[in-house]
């Protein structure tokens, strides 16, 4: 080590800001919620700004994965779908056995382990005409097993994926389009009613946690929310890291000139993969905390439009500036779904009323072509400036 | 002086037409060399069969005392047997400072979790220093790359060249764009360089490859068509023919 090297954090002042701004943040939220007894933010509101933050978890691994390494990955939103899938079986799985049980519990002859699962097959695949378990349930029973496949699932697909469009060296707008299909095409299997997922009823009821019936929503989406802004909290540490690191050099390096990076003796397909793969687990794990508070996934969820908003919100904010993702998915969510949830007042322009549930993409497509064409660093590249000045 | 690379009748074409026909060469270690010849005389293709970018269609490459053939592998495992690039257009990774573009290029294991878990050394760092002194860019350690001058950044890349220790250097036109003085320094480093290992310099300047008093190649439709000094191979009629016949034609 040389003498003069600095510190991580000196090296990165931002992370400093940042978790001392989302601890700030998260308590300002824990203390006014509803489940303190304040109540000034109601329960939904907490639910929102929990998805929230996972979706600032999803961004900064689609900065990571595209504003570091430069692959542009328009499926990313494939592996968070997936990560809220794996949990929502179990979470779907038990609370049913729980009712199944609770309601055979009247008979005089006691069920047979056959009946109760008949029972809960029939609840849950009934929608779709079915009661017999397909065989991706098999360990939906198992908590833990279900819990290592948000982690598994995401990190196997992105791993055969990269490694099929990688060592081909498909580049820039064609594995653009090829992760689309790979998107698309889980999405289109997943909307089939015997893909096993209940076609697009898709899975339900992911808010009510099994064995916490007697906890209320108010305490259950302060726990989730605490849980994701810890988990965006480590994401973060965990991004900075890697980036501030030789890895993120060479990540950089790849984004700017791969095959400058090839005769240096550089194994290119390796990093992509690695980064491709890393994202995709986060991805997952953010997936696996959003669902629970949304309380129902089906397969819309990974249209390939929601992958492509991902990356919407990661050029607003600022590529390449971990905090800038943060910005642009909170802000651009948040904005969302305050002009399609009808909170935005209409504007009445006396021969048009301009209704913000229908001209909100409008906006956002306005709003996107102006970073572009003005602020190509998005808000963070703004933010930045501003620092430099003071 | 031992031969360390040694090409022998290597072809190559690209829908018929043949950029490299039935060339052979052999460098020894240590030492400088000149590659001329016209447009299209198949100098980028040479360099590209090297350095594992284009596969040869016939013809056999073999590298070091073990003579180990190069054709098959991947470009960063040639990279790692020891041969480094310069292209012609000076590419330097411009958003990260000339000390990390140094750093990238440093003889270091290339996994991406030895990378991802690298520590600086101090051996690490004072290797960096010296490059840095020899490529004149002491002062320009903490700019980014993208803020150097145009002759700069071509030191740059030769220094990363350096720094990646190869045994053969392949470097394509080093003194485009740059200014009379730093044509000297650049020549003064190229020879340097060419005291311990063996490097092949690809350049249209006929005054810039007589400042390197070296053995000259000239390339021509894709073969070797003389070989030996300056002025030895500027006094064959053939080659007199191709040039001339060449610029006449063009221009």
């Amino acid at each position: 080590m040389t003498p003069t090297r600095k510190s991580f954090v000196a090296r990165n002042p931002s992370v400093l800001y940042f978790l001392a701004a989302l601890g700030l943040f998260t308590a300002i939220v824990a203390v006014l919620s509803e489940a303190s007894g304040v109540g000034l933010i109601s329960t939904s509101f907490v639910k929102t700004l929990g998805k929230t933050l996972c979706l600032c978890l999803v961004a900064i691994a689609m900065d990571v994965v595209w504003g570091y390494c430069g692959i542009l990955s328009l499926g990313h939103f494939a592996f968070f779908g997936i990560g809220g899938y794996a949990i929502g079986m179990w979470l779907m799985y038990a609370r049913t056995e729980i009712i199944v049980i609770d309601s055979l519990a009247g008979q005089v002859i006691p069920p047979t382990p056959q009946e109760v699962s008949d029972a809960i097959g029939n609840q849950i695949f009934g929608v779709v005409g079915s009661s017999e378990f397909p065989l991706l349930w098999a360990f939906a029973d198992h908590l833990w097993i279900q819990l290592a496949l948000v982690v598994l699932v995401p990190g196997l697909l992105a791993l055969v994926f990269g490694w099929l469009a990688f060592r081909s060296r498909v580049t820039g707008v064609y594995l653009s389009i090829l992760t689309q299909a790979m998107t698309l095409a889980l999405a289109l299997y997943l909307f089939q009613n015997d893909s096993g997922l209940r076609g697009n009823n898709g899975l339900s009821g992911l808010q009510n946690i099994p064995g916490f019936d007697d906890t209320g929503q108010d305490v259950v989406s302060i726990a989730f929310f605490l849980t994701s802004a810890a988990a965006l909290a480590l994401g973060y540490l965990l991004f900075a890291w890697i980036t501030d690191s030789k890895l993120g050099n060479i990540i950089q390096a790849i984004r700017d000139d791969e095959s400058r990076v090839r005769f240096l003796g550089y194994h290119v397909e390796s990093y992509k993969l690695f980064v491709f793969t890393l994202t995709a687990v986060i991805a997952g794990i953010a997936g696996a905390l959003y669902y629970p508070q949304a309380g129902i996934i089906n397969p819309a969820e990974i249209a390939p439009i929601a992958s492509i908003y991902l990356a919407v919100w990661v050029a607003i904010g600022g590529r390449g500036r971990l905090y800038g993702a943060v910005i642009g998915a909170a802000v651009v969510s948040l904005l969302s779904s305050w002009f399609t949830g009808g909170g935005a007042p209409s504007v009445d322009l006396g021969f048009y009323v301009i209704n913000w549930v229908d001209w909100w993409l409008v906006l956002l497509g306005l709003t996107f072509v102006a970073v572009t064409l003005f602020a190509p660093q998005g808000i963070g590249g703004l933010f930045d400036k501003l620092v430099r000045k003071s | 002086m031992k031969s360390l690379l040694e090409m022998s009748g290597i072809t190559k074409s690209f829908d018929g037409f043949k950029a490299i026909n039935n060339l052979s060469l052999q460098i020894g270690e240590p030492e400088l060399r000149a590659v001329i010849g016209p447009n299209g005389a198949g100098k980028t293709t040479f360099m590209d069969i090297i350095t594992g970018k284009t596969k040869p269609d016939e013809g056999k490459i073999l590298f070091g005392e073990d003579n180990r053939s190069l054709l098959g592998m991947s470009e960063s495992r040639i990279a790692m047997l020891g041969i480094g690039r310069k292209f012609q257009k000076p590419t330097v990774f411009e958003a990260q400072t000339v000390r990390e573009n140094l750093a990238m290029a440093l003889r270091n294991p290339r996994g991406p979790f030895a990378v991802l878990f690298y520590r600086k050394t101090t051996a690490g760092a004072a290797r960096i220093e010296e490059i840095a002194e020899e490529i004149n860019l002491t002062d320009h350690l903490t700019r980014p790359a993208g803020e150097l001058s145009h002759g700069q950044k071509q030191w740059l890349e030769i220094g990363m060249l350096l720094a990646q220790s190869p045994r053969l250097l392949l470097v394509d036109e080093p003194a485009a764009g740059m200014t009379a003085q730093e044509r000297e320094h650049t020549t003064d480093i190229l020879r340097k360089a060419a005291e311990t290992r063996a490097v092949i310099v690809v350049e249209h300047d006929m005054e810039f490859v007589r400042r390197l008093n070296c053995k000259v190649t000239v390339l021509h439709e894709g073969s070797v068509l003389a070989e030996g000094s300056l002025d030895h191979v500027t006094k064959d009629p053939t080659v007199v023919d191709v040039y001339l016949g060449r610029s006449d034609a063009g221009h």
